[in-house]
């Protein structure tokens, strides 16, 4: 039983890092900055909430579960309320692409 | 090389890289950026060295609210810029200065390096007396047991700094409100996050607090997140910074350094000297400091952000 | 498990500093703002990692007071771009 969760946790931290990098790859290599935006978000969610998916069956107790699902649940918050505020930063700024 | 010993090295490089770009950057909130990223990955390195308390602290200030007031005065220095850019210093000065910050780096390292090992420390006296205050933290017991006197001065410190932020207004503006930094706009978006963030912040800001008594967090570390969470509220213009003359400001400053000297001064009657605790009660009264301690430290941290006031006092 | 676990954590925070380079570049403010809300949210991830690797107990707790700053960090980035306010007339 031990040994199914700890592959299913290796697959979840493995895909958790593709996302990581695949969201560093658009932040750099996509043209215009709300496109490395839409990139930023799908690092910050999916790379993060996979990662805690994959962590969650090693913690020790409830209350650490639980912190790690406020962990995503805060950064998810954070994350689409900032990417919101950067892109209306960002057309303030340039012209509309 | 085990994988443990790759990770720090990689992360001491990256910490270096960050500094160094955050020194040579080109605008000032292109360095304010490189200035928080550093203190995050700075957080990450005193995990890595097993403190974590200052790695909260390092987090909850350097790049919360250091990071704000920084960024606060890049804007206010944009309009200055001109006449900051007539005051730089010429290149032999610079190149001098540069000299002189290398050897003070390299003779820091030194020492660092050449420290006797074991190094010289009271820190097994500590722990050892650490069961007699019955906390579990023993960073706490050094904060509020051992070196309480020090502590309470931090306090006032914190409390003079304001003060002297205060005064930094013009006399028709005493008595105003300061012109906290705040969004030029109500925005839907930045109204929406002050409103969900900060029950849960505060949530989490008490529960640190209170939870460093044995494990690591503490007054400090809760007041701070407390603190960001007032200011999130004053940047959505949810509400606004209150005028430096309200007596609740005042008495919020203030309650956590007094309580903590009266309770020492009351230590002479109670106990066996000036800051000393009765024996059976000294759990207890700490956690009754630290409360008040996080309320000052949620109130000044915000006021020091805030700034002088700028506003008229109504009258 | 514990080794994978840190090369994890490795992996991961080279690949968010890469990001860091958008810092250097970026055309634009909001570009640095985004590369550094990425540090954020991947130096939380490596937190976490490490943490659950070595067993040290109570970095759940720094990891949750990173993860309430990351959002206050961008709001004043962004407050930032508009022009302060004018100070009261006398």
């Amino acid at each position: 039983m031990s040994l199914v969760l700890d592959i299913l946790s290796i697959m979840a931290i493995c895909a958790g890092a593709f996302f990581f990098f695949a969201g560093t790859v658009g932040l750099l290599r996509f043209p215009d900055a709300l496109c490395r935006l839409h990139a930023l978000t799908k690092a910050d969610n999916l790379g993060l909430g996979l990662v805690v998916l994959g962590l969650l069956p090693r913690t020790g107790g409830l209350l650490a579960s639980l912190k790690l699902l406020a962990i995503w649940a805060l950064i998810q918050l954070a994350g689409a309320t900032a990417a919101q505020l950067i892109a209306r930063a960002a057309r303030r700024k340039g012209p509309a692409p | 090389m085990s994988v443990l010993q790759a990770l720090d090295l990689g992360l001491a490089a990256l910490v270096l890289a960050v500094a160094v770009w955050t020194i040579f950057a080109r605008e000032a909130f292109a360095a304010v950026v490189g200035y928080v990223a550093y203190g995050l990955l700075l957080s990450i390195v005193l995990v890595r060295l097993f403190a974590l308390d200052v790695a909260l602290t390092e987090a909850a200030i350097g790049s919360g609210v250091t990071g704000v007031l920084l960024i606060g005065a890049a804007a206010r220095l944009r309009e200055a810029e001109k006449a900051a850019a007539d005051e730089q210093p010429s290149e032999p000065q610079r190149f001098w200065a540069s000299v002189l910050c290398v050897l003070v780096t390299l003779a820091l390292a030194g020492v660092v390096l050449s420290l006797p090992d074991p190094a010289p420390t009271l820190a097994p006296e500590a722990a050892q007396k650490l069961a007699g205050t019955g906390l579990g933290n023993p960073i706490t017991a050094v904060l509020i047991a051992f070196r309480s006197f020090d502590t309470m001065l931090e306090k006032v410190v914190l409390v003079l700094a304001v003060v002297g932020v205060w005064s930094l207004a013009p006399d028709r503006y005493w008595g105003g409100a300061p012109g906290a930094p705040r969004a030029a706009r109500p925005e839907s978006t930045l109204a929406f996050l002050a409103q969900l963030l900060p029950p849960f912040g505060i949530l989490i800001g008490i529960h640190i607090f209170w939870v460093g008594a044995d494990e690591p967090g503490g007054a400090f570390q809760g007041g701070a997140i407390l603190a960001a969470m007032w200011m999130i509220t004053m940047m959505a213009r949810l509400t606004e910074a209150p005028p430096v003359s309200s007596i609740w400001l005042r008495l919020a400053l203030i309650a956590g350094p007094a309580v903590f000297l009266a309770t020492g001064v009351a230590g002479v009657a109670m106990a066996s000297g000036f800051f000393a605790y009765p024996a059976r009660f000294v759990k207890p009264l700490i956690l009754f400091i630290e409360a008040f301690m996080t309320l000052s430290i949620a109130v000044t941290l915000p006021m020091l952000v805030a700034g002088p006031p700028r506003r008229l006092p109504r009258r | 498990m514990t080794d994978f676990l840190l090369a994890a954590a490795g992996f991961i925070l080279f690949t968010v500093a890469v990001g860091l380079i958008r810092i250097l570049g970026g055309p634009s403010n909001a570009d640095r703002m985004m590369a550094a809300q990425l540090l954020g949210t991947g130096g939380i991830t490596s937190l976490l990692l490490v943490a659950s690797a070595t067993g040290v107990h109570g970095v759940e707790d720094v990891a949750l007071g990173l993860a309430l700053l990351a959002a206050f960090a961008s709001v004043a980035f962004v407050n930032s771009a508009a022009p302060p306010e004018p100070d009261d007339p006398q």
